[in-house]
């Protein structure tokens, strides 16, 4: 009994973990068809910048209280805007309605640029700030112990996944996208301004995929390398989930989160692997995802 | 963009480039010679994802098949005894033929990033079984001993590198080249521009393009296959990281886009730019390796959309 | 009445809350050229893709030469003899063409393709250019096709669909998007050289001059269902027909 709560506990924070590190790389796609690779990338300055700001001001005031999320959060909005209109004005721009394939390689050298300019900012060392994660204690659950952080990632991811699906249902900004994503030339041609939606789409996912690396600067030990680990985590959640869809990806995030804690609980060597088995079986069966649409073609 | 008269058949070409790598021999220093062969076995993988890129498709996962050579080799080699260079190429062909041909019932109807994604999950499950086997040495891998062929040993004075290993390597990869311009040439490879370019209409002209997608991605596995069995051969070692890992598919992915789909020879000649300039780069600038990937990438990407090889093809002014 | 070619019994199709087809049973014999007519959505280009093998029917049977091909695959329909043409001309967009022909050519009825074989071979290279002085595309043969007019990708489209030699095609709007001065033009060279190779033709029209110009019988859809089968005087006057497809309309001036 208790390890059936420890394994529903332990999957829902890890799920919430990976819906806010790969929903930014859903929702980029669903608006613009970009597949972005250096999504791994932002992930890893978010974290390194959050890490390296709650160095700083821990170093300098010991007791540091409740600030540090919000250098958290200063961290990630300033790596996404300013990394963000770098990748779409400075490469995307000029290689949209280029196949997506292409698409896809033109992100990953964004990404392999990237990760030597990590490197050459961070250096080597590993960055640790295990600060934040200690400011809620810990909490009980069915007699076991748990990070009040970890635990409250599970209603602010949340909060973050209902925010987004009301701004994109219940506002008129919102409505304007869907008429984009549904069809650009038409959108354009009724007006609207499909370039700044895709500008602005990319810098939300861009300080989405920031806030990630930051809110798991705390869990984890940042050192180069994070990003391309994570990046095809992220992807298997998208792509199980379908491509595009933010339900999808909390229904992916939502599986292999499940799929990995028993794997850890069970059988602790498939741990590694077990996301792209799951992976593998969901796009053999329906290859644009559970909640992907395939796509239809007029003849 | 490669249209379809520029596939012509080079059989003069691949046979004076080999001769002229042999007669080589003598006077390439060692270095010199093993970036010859790595460049050789590397290009094998490139020029596999070449065939799949003529048919409009990128496998984000070529890696498995590198790792499922390598390690056949490795495997054979280490448990089995087997120190022949041309059984060992035979039995990493025969192991990625067989998964290619079962997995491609599962790729085969998928394309685009689907297809990209599908392949980077097959490698990263093998990559993840490997790194947690112990008997093959987990992450650390294990090592390989010095390749024969037909009863032939190199002394002991001689380094990994011996002539018969780098004219195994030579004569091979020419024998697959030349069998893969022919193929390229044939309505397989104009079934696969068929696949690019308008899949429905392929299959009204009565091509099964699943089948001809399932074909390429056999041909490809076996290529890639190969191309681990040299590398074990000429490194050898072999690790999971250095074979099945993500980062690994992706610099095969960059040499194919690099060297472009023009020619059987341009995969080779990007592999060689490629490990020249990692050579130099990890030697001068070690910090700046993959910005200079990133970078050349992106220029490849924006202004040279066919690949060194269309360079080749603008100086011979049949570009138009 | 002679041997059907093709027969379909009861064919219906539905997707989600829309039928598509329903009940349609309609038989055309060797050497007929039929004229599909009917509203959009009424069930024209449905009842192509089921006969060519694209959709699977739900209900009713395909015979085509009285070998029931229901549910086999748009290669197998292909080998079996039922070619066809789409509304948007289904080309390779990169190349030429000449290399659309030479591909089309030398790649067709190729199940599993020989590799040994080079594809560019002087038969292969002369079929190419035979069937572009066929329908007249040869002015256009080094232009790549993204680039050509509607009516050459229109004419290029039909060609490709006949290499191999079909018994039956099927040409689902071939001279929509063609300017009615071009149409007639057009109509009547596809016409002819589809009458000089023998196939049996079924073709879906808006355009009724054209229809009662070039179909032996013509076959009206309404909703997925046959609204009326026969020849053209007798369904271009059937008050149904008028009605629900034809439209009433004013004669063109412009008729000659």
């Amino acid at each position: 009994m208790m390890a059936l709560a420890a394994i529903v506990v332990d999957s829902l924070v890890y799920a919430s973990w990976l819906f806010i590190v790969s929903i930014g790389l859903t929702l980029i796609f669903g608006v613009m068809n970009v597949l972005n690779v250096a999504h791994g990338s932002l992930y890893a300055l978010g974290a390194y910048t959050a890490a390296w700001g709650v160095g700083m001001y821990v170093g300098g005031a010991p007791d540091a209280g409740y600030v540090l999320l919000a250098i958290m959060l200063v961290a990630a909005i300033v790596v996404g805007v300013l990394v963000g209109i770098l990748i779409e004005r400075g490469v995307l721009r000029w290689v949209y309605g280029r196949d997506e394939i292409v698409i896809v390689l033109a992100t990953y050298a964004v990404f392999l640029v990237l990760e030597d300019v990590m490197k050459l900012i961070f250096g080597p060392e590993s960055y640790i700030a295990f600060q934040p994660r200690f400011l809620f204690g810990t909490v009980s659950v069915a007699g076991i112990p748990y990070v009040g952080y970890d635990l409250l990632l599970v209603p602010l991811v949340a909060l973050i996944g209902v925010g987004i699906w009301a701004a994109i249902h219940r506002t008129r900004p919102g409505k304007l996208l869907i008429a984009v994503i549904h069809d650009r030339e038409i959108a354009s041609a009724l007006g609207i301004n499909v370039a700044r939606f895709f500008t602005v789409t990319f810098l939300c996912g861009a300080i989405l995929g920031a806030l990630g690396g930051a809110l798991s600067a705390p869990l984890i030990s940042v050192v180069p390398g994070i990003g391309v680990e994570l990046i095809v985590l992220a992807f298997a959640v998208v792509v199980i989930g379908g491509l595009g869809s933010v339900e999808g990806a909390a229904i992916g995030a939502l599986l292999v989160g499940l799929g990995r804690t028993a794997a850890v609980f069970f059988r602790p060597e498939l741990e590694l692997f077990v996301v792209f088995v799951v992976m593998t079986v969901v796009l053999a069966v329906r290859p644009e995802g559970l909640f992907g649409k395939p796509q239809t073609r007029r003849i | 963009m490669t249209t379809l008269r520029n596939i012509r058949p080079t059989t003069a070409g691949i046979a004076l480039a080999a001769a002229a790598l042999l007669g080589l021999w003598p006077l390439l220093p060692a270095w010199a010679a093993h970036t010859a062969a790595v460049s050789l076995g590397g290009g094998l993988v490139a020029l596999g994802l070449m065939i799949l890129i003529r048919f409009g498709l990128v496998s984000f996962g070529q890696g498995l098949f590198f790792a499922i050579g390598g390690y056949a080799a490795a495997l054979a080699n280490q448990f089995l005894g087997i120190t022949d260079m041309l059984v060992l190429s035979v039995a990493g062909i025969a192991a990625a033929g067989t998964i290619a041909w079962a997995l491609g019932y599962i790729v085969r109807g998928h394309r685009g990033i689907f297809f990209a994604m599908l392949n980077l999950a097959f490698s990263m499950i093998l990559f993840g079984i490997l790194a947690k086997t112990v008997a093959l040495g987990s992450t650390d891998g294990f090592s390989v001993g010095v390749p024969t062929l037909l009863g032939v040993a190199p002394g002991p004075e001689a380094g990994r590198l011996t002539f018969v290993l780098f004219g195994f390597i030579v004569i091979s990869s020419a024998l697959v080249a030349w069998m893969v311009d022919r193929i390229l040439a044939s309505p397989v490879g104009y079934a696969g521009q068929g696949v690019r370019e308008n899949e429905l209409r392929l299959r009204y002209l009565g091509v099964s393009a699943r089948g001809a997608v399932h074909l390429a991605y056999i041909m490809a596995a076996k290529l890639a296959a190969l191309g681990g069995v040299f590398t074990v051969l000429l490194i050898g070692h072999v690790t999971p990281e250095d074979t099945a890992y993500w980062t690994k598919s992706g610099e095969f992915v960059f040499v194919a886009i690099l060297g472009g789909a023009g020619n059987v020879a341009a995969p080779f000649i990007a592999q060689t730019v490629f490990e020249l300039v990692r050579t130099f780069a990890l030697q001068y600038v070690p910090e700046a390796w993959q910005m200079l990937l990133g970078i050349t990438l992106l220029l490849v990407i924006l202004f040279l959309p066919g690949g060194l090889w269309s360079l080749v093809d603008r100086l011979r002014g049949r570009n138009a | 009445m002679p041997e059907a070619l093709l027969e379909t019994r009861g064919l219906g199709k539905t997707f989600g809350a829309v039928v598509a087809a329903e009940d349609v049973s309609v038989s055309v014999a060797a050497g007929e050229i039929v004229g599909v007519i009917g509203a959009n959505g009424a069930g024209k280009t449905t009842f192509c893709n089921m006969v060519t093998g694209y959709l699977t029917p739900d209900r009713g049977r395909i015979l085509f030469r009285g070998t029931d091909i229901t549910g086999c695959t748009v290669g197998e329909a292909t080998a079996a003899g039922i070619h066809r043409s789409f509304q948007i001309p289904q080309l390779f967009p990169g190349l030429t063409v000449y290399e659309n022909l030479l591909l089309s050519v030398g790649v067709f009825g190729h199940r599993r393709p020989p590799w040994w074989k080079p594809l560019v071979r002087p038969e292969i290279q002369q079929e190419a250019r035979r069937v572009m002085e066929q329908y007249h595309i040869a002015d256009s043969a080094e232009t790549r096709v993204d680039r050509l007019p509607q009516g050459v990708r229109k004419l290029l489209d039909i060609a490709m669909a006949m290499v191999g030699g079909p018994a039956m095609i099927l040409l689902d709007e071939p001279t929509s998007g063609i300017s009615t001065e071009e149409k007639f033009d057009v109509m009547g060279n596809v016409i002819d050289a589809l009458r000089s190779s023998g196939a049996t033709v079924l073709f879906v029209e808006h355009d009724m001059d054209v229809v009662g110009r070039y179909a032996d019988r013509v076959i009206a859809f309404r909703e997925g269902r046959v609204l009326a089968d026969g020849t053209p005087r007798e369904v271009l006057e059937n008050p149904a027909v008028i009605e629900h497809v034809v439209g009433r309309r004013p004669p063109r001036p412009t008729d000659a």
